[in-house]
């Protein structure tokens, strides 16, 4: 056993967090990688040749991706190991987001002429209760986790394309409450400062030193990201290789038999709509914190399509693959801007009036193209192609 | 009372065109197991299509309509033979998924084609109405009803007495059992995507002549018909319908009263009493109010 490090002998070894050594070596090279990069350094791909360096705008998509794969993991709980179709992740997504603006916004009050008195009072416009991040980025979750149990009983009852709909049904019921309560969300096409980012006093939306090292805001928030996610993502990997890993995997492949099997449904959709939940509010909390602002508009089916296309694209039931996912969708619009520079793709216009296709346009289209091309070509997503790849260099030069 | 009865002839006349785009999804769902979400695309679309022969180019309002119905069922067999003839076989929801993203394509090209401002499609109905008693009937409501009546009416027809549409309904009943009967099941696939398009078409047709036109926002009461056919059954033609005019009539009557009785529901509550009702529906009957249980052997 000692000569073969690539043979996996036990149930342990089977599904432990990374199986053989080239995955921890590869982690590690990443995980160096992204601080290498948010440290403001340049990695060269190809020595002399081509470097990649993340900086400006480049940092900031960083930043708004590793937010996105945490929602991305969250959806991929209930839709790609539980198997239960949600399209109402914008759902949580915003009420994580208004959940931390109202506990950690500041209040905007307004002076109001009384017609009663006669006289000018303060009111109200914008709740908001100034609090530290320790505080309402648990309760942004917590939140939308509440929502989510709510909604599981619904799930229980329901299966396959009904609870599709349903959750279909919650992105407008959603929007339309977020729309309305203007005290909350400041109303449609105004919007509201979102919480600020402050842990115990240390602000990540202000440049300033960091154990000696002068960062950005989007540095700063690079790596609280960075942290977040992997905490995040680890423990996404261990629900999904334990027990409860293993019950909802049964749920999704064959509920019925699952059930005859002795694993309670409504209790395992149950937590895989409170875990997913749980994440999609803390995404929500935290993408918007590093906007600044958000609008009630924005929590739209579109949303949730943007996320079912994130694990589509980068794999359904892999934690990995929901990162490469989110990673892949939030820097479309800057590749399909790359594109339109290169002249075979001369028919995008990057003004927003001319050619034929705008490039915002032409950003719908691939997202649309590539969901369907996925799905008809790769249906286990960008995971499924580097399986691929790798299979094909491990069998070389007899890889057929 | 007549505030009342008002509510019920804008309801049914909402009916009509819900009913119309629902007609579409339960087709394609009972002949293809697909659910198609791209059926507000293929709605904007076709309308786009009316407005383009009617009121860009300048044909007579029928002429356009038949033009257009042409197009919009080739647009129909075009999608359903590139993009979904190779996902059969493939899992429900995957398919569902990629109408999406075929909903997300073609909607992009039908808003570019569209442009901006509100479009009218120039239909003959125009603002004029009539007043029967106390209540003001718009040429156009009667329109929608007599448009969903004589199409049910004629698809119903088609279905049970002509040798296609037996074909369909056998397709629809077991593919396989079909085939082997003779029944070329692509060419019921390719017919009921052709269907659900003019259907589709008919209803966007309707929406653009209620005022102020067809515009951007169109998509959206498409996407009405959704709750529709879930609270009718998924693959019942009869659930359709009824879902259709319970969730016409509901809005209707919740634009009436809402205002006035429940104000703190917020502004536009009426646009989302459809997806409550399902909500409701659903909690009672999991299966819609005529669908079929699903019934599994393990």
């Amino acid at each position: 056993m000692k000569n073969r490090p690539g043979l996996i002998g036990d149930y342990r070894a089977d599904s432990a967090i990374f199986r053989n050594n080239v995955q921890r070596f590869w982690i590690v090279v990443l995980l160096v990688a992204a601080v290498v990069l948010g440290l403001g350094g340049t990695i060269p791909l190809i020595p002399g040749l081509i470097d990649f360096s993340m900086r400006g705008e480049l940092l900031i998509l960083g930043v708004s991706a590793l937010f996105a794969s945490i929602g991305a993991i969250g959806l991929n709980i209930v839709t790609g190991y539980a198997g239960q179709v949600s399209l109402g992740h914008a759902f949580f997504l915003g009420l994580g987001a208004f959940t931390a603006a109202v506990l950690g916004g500041t209040e905007v009050t307004r002076q109001v002429f009384d017609l009663a008195t006669g006289q000018n009072v303060e009111k109200t416009v914008l709740v908001g209760y100034g609090l530290d991040m320790a505080l309402w980025l648990p309760a942004a979750g917590i939140v939308a986790a509440l929502a989510g149990l709510i909604i599981s009983p619904v799930a229980f009852r329901l299966r396959g394309l009904y609870l599709a709909f349903v959750t279909l049904g919650l992105v407008f019921l959603g929007e339309h409450f977020f729309r309305e309560s203007e005290t909350l969300t400041g109303g449609v096409g105004i919007g509201r400062e979102t919480g600020i980012p402050k842990l115990f006093g240390f602000r990540f939306d202000q440049p300033g030193e960091v154990f000696g090292v002068f960062m950005t805001k989007p540095q700063k928030l690079f790596f609280l990201g960075l942290i977040l996610l992997v905490v995040m993502a680890l423990v996404a990997k261990n629900l999904a290789r334990s027990r409860i890993g293993r019950a909802l995997a049964g749920v999704r492949d064959r509920d019925i038999a699952a059930e005859m099997m002795g694993i309670n449904l409504a209790r395992y959709k149950m937590i895989a709509f409170v875990v997913s939940s749980f994440y999609a509010g803390i995404a929500g909390a935290l993408l918007y914190s590093a906007i600044g602002r958000l609008e009630p508009a924005s929590f739209n089916l579109l949303l949730s399509i943007r996320y079912i296309a994130m694990i589509l694209i980068g794999g359904a039931a892999t934690i990995a693959g929901s990162i490469m996912g989110a990673f892949f969708i939030t820097f479309l619009p800057r590749i399909v801007r790359w594109m339109a520079g290169l002249w075979f793709f001369g028919f995008i216009s990057t003004s927003p009036a001319g050619g034929f296709v705008t490039a915002s346009q032409f950003e719908q289209i691939m997202f649309g193209g590539l969901i369907v091309g996925f799905l008809i070509f790769e249906p286990l997503g960008l995971y499924g192609i580097w399986i691929r790849v790798r299979n094909y260099w491990k069998a070389w030069p007899f890889s057929y | 009372m007549t505030q009342f009865l008002q509510a019920l002839i804008n309801g049914t006349s909402l009916a009509a065109i819900y009913g119309l785009i629902a007609l579409g999804f339960v087709i394609i769902y009972k002949s293809t197991q697909v659910l198609n979400f791209a059926q507000p695309a293929l709605m904007l679309l076709g309308a786009y299509w009316v407005v383009y022969f009617a009121t860009i180019i300048g044909w007579p309002f029928w002429a356009a309509v038949l033009m257009a119905a042409g197009l919009a069922a080739l647009t129909g067999v075009l999608v359903e033979r590139t993009a979904l003839r190779p996902m059969v076989g493939k899992p429900v929801f995957a398919v569902a998924i990629m109408t999406i993203g075929l909903n997300t394509v073609i909607t992009v090209v039908a808003l570019d084609l569209l442009g901006v401002e509100t479009r009218q499609v120039g239909d003959p109905w125009g603002l004029k109405f009539f007043q029967l008693g106390s209540l003001n009937i718009a040429h156009r409501q009667v329109a929608a009803i007599v448009a969903a009546v004589i199409l049910v009416a004629a698809l119903l027809a088609f279905f049970k007495y002509s040798r296609f549409g037996l074909a369909m309904r056998a397709a629809a009943f077991d593919q396989e059992v079909a085939l082997t009967q003779g029944v070329s099941v692509t060419a019921v696939f390719a017919a009921s995507w052709a269907i659900a398009s003019v259907l589709a078409m008919v209803g966007g047709l309707l929406i653009g002549a209620t005022p102020p036109g067809l515009d951007r926002s169109a998509g959206v009461v498409a996407l009405k018909a959704l709750p529709v056919v879930v609270i009718g059954g998924l693959d019942s033609i009869a659930g359709a319908l009824v879902g259709a005019l319970v969730v016409g009539i509901a809005e209707a009557l919740t634009t009436t009263y809402q205002p006035i009785h429940a104000e703190f529901l917020g502004r536009n509550f009426a646009q989302v009493v459809p997806y409550l009702v399902m909500f409701l529906v659903l909690l009672v009957r999991p299966y819609g109010l005529f669908g079929t249980k699903e019934v599994e052997r393990v």
